[in-house]
């Protein structure tokens, strides 16, 4: 089973104050730190877990600079065969953008799977994976939590909302988008990454791919970032542990709960 | 270019909620475009879901078949882009659901026509549309705008329009169509529906829920927080990423994939705030969120807030309860 995956390296934003740029499309991104965006680490676990099952390849795809590189480095560490990153220029990319690059790119490969994660924590969009997937003529499935494949045929688990899953079955080769929880990912080391640094890593330059204009045009364009708007939002309660937990008591018991 | 399309979104036996947040918004861009509100039907035969979507909609526009009774994305998708290509509808919602996600990006692709997924809000400026998305999981909002095209795609976040109980009630004309002949050949076979939320306990009967999210940082710090909750008669409950975890089963889970709850008081330790999560306890009568990050969206939800290590709140509430 040959398995492309396609990641994405974000800024982690938990914990920090973000800022917008001086052009409000934006954010600052010199002090933050990045990583492997979390449903995509996910994706990589599940490739490297099918393909040590069935056998086969698994590839990891990013479009991005050079900087971008360490999460392909981190795929490969934790058992991709080969990375492959595009490089964009300095071309302004979208949803529908990425989704063509990447389909250009992918079409003459060889698989029967390709993963994507479901969304990114940065642009929360969850829409590239099955552009591609449509670009290709792939089946597709999206927010998959099980993928059990046999044959030409997968057993797909797809989570929906209020408690409730779908199981069915899909040919191959597919496309899924996968949701986080569905495996545990496996612990990288530094010493893993160093080590896959021997492993295959291919730059291609987006030019060479021989998209069209129309492919390469942006159909939605963010025109302004802005901070939630006020709300009233919780009363702060402040001071040390122990009066902060009287407080909390108080405040419950006399919403009519007994503790 | 002469209507604005929902897609009604159903499931066993139901028309689900947010196909008529999506009429009660799309209302609302009828008004300022001046067109007329077509919902959208794809589903098994004799359902009587056109009859409950004609009270929302100007008309209903019905295909009927067995093949269409669960969400199949082959069969909805090829459907959904003839309709598209003969009506030239201004907009077609969609909701942001598991279903949504899988249809909207290929019908988007299919049709050419551009889709911006997961809004909030849905503007008219110019005679085009507007749309306001969550980035940054909540932290930061942006207005996105669309290349110039005959139609517009948009995937509506559940919960983005609450419909007010009083919105007045339309009697739209029911038109039957028939399913294309040559419909596509389905690559995937729907096989079941598995309740995940059964189990030991049921959240969504507990008066007071302790809960726990990402900060809980160690499946070893679970303990503490149960203990507090034990101590106080609580039920514990959690937020996604322990779930995903494996450190508690799903039948804990609060927020959108899992159970909403309407307890008393919900006491969210860790917990970020994402909109799946506060999703599930727009129900809580008063909810107190306990987490490090001052920033962090659940206050904005949350009625009162601690902005503090949440062990250290956990252990105290711990002492003040068993000197009590």
């Amino acid at each position: 089973m040959n398995i492309i995956v396609c990641i994405k390296r974000v800024p982690m934003t938990q914990e920090v104050d973000l800022e917008i740029d001086k052009d409000g499309k934006g954010i600052k991104t010199d002090a933050l730190a990045y990583v492997i965006n979390d449903w995509d680490n996910y994706c990589i676990e599940e490739a490297v877990r099918l393909q040590e099952t069935l056998g086969g390849s698994v590839t990891a795809i990013t479009i991005g600079s050079e900087d971008d590189e360490e999460i392909l480095r981190r795929a490969l560490a934790m058992g991709a065969d080969k990375a492959v990153r595009i490089d964009p220029g300095a071309r302004e990319l979208d949803g529908f953008v990425i989704s063509q690059v990447l389909a250009k790119a992918i079409q003459g490969m060889d698989y029967d799977l390709i993963l994507t994660g479901v969304q990114a924590d940065d642009d929360n969009s969850g829409m590239v994976g099955i552009m591609l997937a449509e670009t290709l003529a792939l089946s597709h499935a999206a927010v998959v939590t099980d993928v059990q494949p046999e044959g030409h045929i997968a057993a797909i688990r797809v989570e929906l909302e209020g408690g409730m899953d779908e199981v069915s079955k899909i040919q191959l080769p597919s496309l899924l988008t996968i949701q986080t929880g569905i495996n545990e990912p496996r612990y990288v080391s530094i010493m893993g990454i160093r080590k896959a640094r021997k492993k295959e890593l291919t730059i291609i330059p987006v030019a060479d791919l021989g998209l069209s204009e129309d492919d390469l045009t942006p159909r939605t364009r963010i025109e302004e970032v802005f901070l939630p708007p006020e709300t009233t939002g919780a009363e702060m309660i402040e001071g040390d542990a122990a009066s902060v937990a009287a407080q909390l008591i108080k405040i419950i018991k006399e919403k009519g709960v007994s503790i | 270019m002469g209507q604005i399309c929902v897609v009604a979104e159903h499931r066993k036996g139901e028309i689900r909620e947010i196909t008529f947040e999506m009429l009660f918004k799309a209302r609302a861009l009828c008004r300022a475009f001046s067109l007329p509100l077509t919902a959208l039907l794809l589903a098994g035969k004799d359902t009587g879901y056109a009859d409950d979507l004609a009270r929302w909609a100007d008309r209903v526009v019905v295909f009927e078949d067995d093949r269409l009774e669960t969400f199949n994305s082959d069969l909805y998708k090829d459907i959904l882009n003839r309709v598209i290509r003969a009506d030239r509808p201004f907009m077609t919602l969609i909701g942001h659901t598991s279903w949504g996600m899988d249809l909207a990006p290929a019908l988007s692709v299919k049709t050419g026509l551009p889709l911006a997924t997961d809004c909030v809000d849905i503007q008219a400026e110019d005679g085009r549309p507007t749309v306001i998305r969550q980035i940054y999981s909540g932290k930061l909002f942006s207005r996105v705008s669309f290349k110039e095209s005959p139609g517009y795609l948009v995937t509506v976040r559940p919960g983005a329009f609450l419909v007010p109980d009083d919105t007045p009630v339309l009697e739209g004309e029911v038109m039957k169509q028939d399913v294309p002949v040559d419909l596509a050949e389905p690559r995937g076979t729907f096989i079941e529906f598995v309740d995940t939320g059964a189990g030991e306990i049921d959240i969504t009967q507990a008066d007071l829920l302790v809960s726990i999210g990402r900060g809980i940082g160690e499946e070893e710090n679970i303990a503490s927080i149960r203990e507090l909750a034990d101590r106080m008669g609580a039920t514990l409950s959690c937020s996604r990423p322990v779930v995903d975890k494996n450190w508690l089963p799903k039948f804990h889970q609060v927020g959108t994939s899992g159970k909403s709850v309407r307890p008393k008081i919900y006491l969210a330790f860790g917990i970020s705030g994402a909109f799946q999560h506060v999703a599930g306890i727009t129900g809580a009568g008063t909810v107190i969120a306990v987490n490090k990050d001052q920033k962090a969206p659940i206050f904005r939800v949350a009625d009162y807030g601690v902005a503090d290590d949440l062990f250290k709140v956990a252990d105290a509430l711990k002492e003040k309860l068993a000197g009590a």
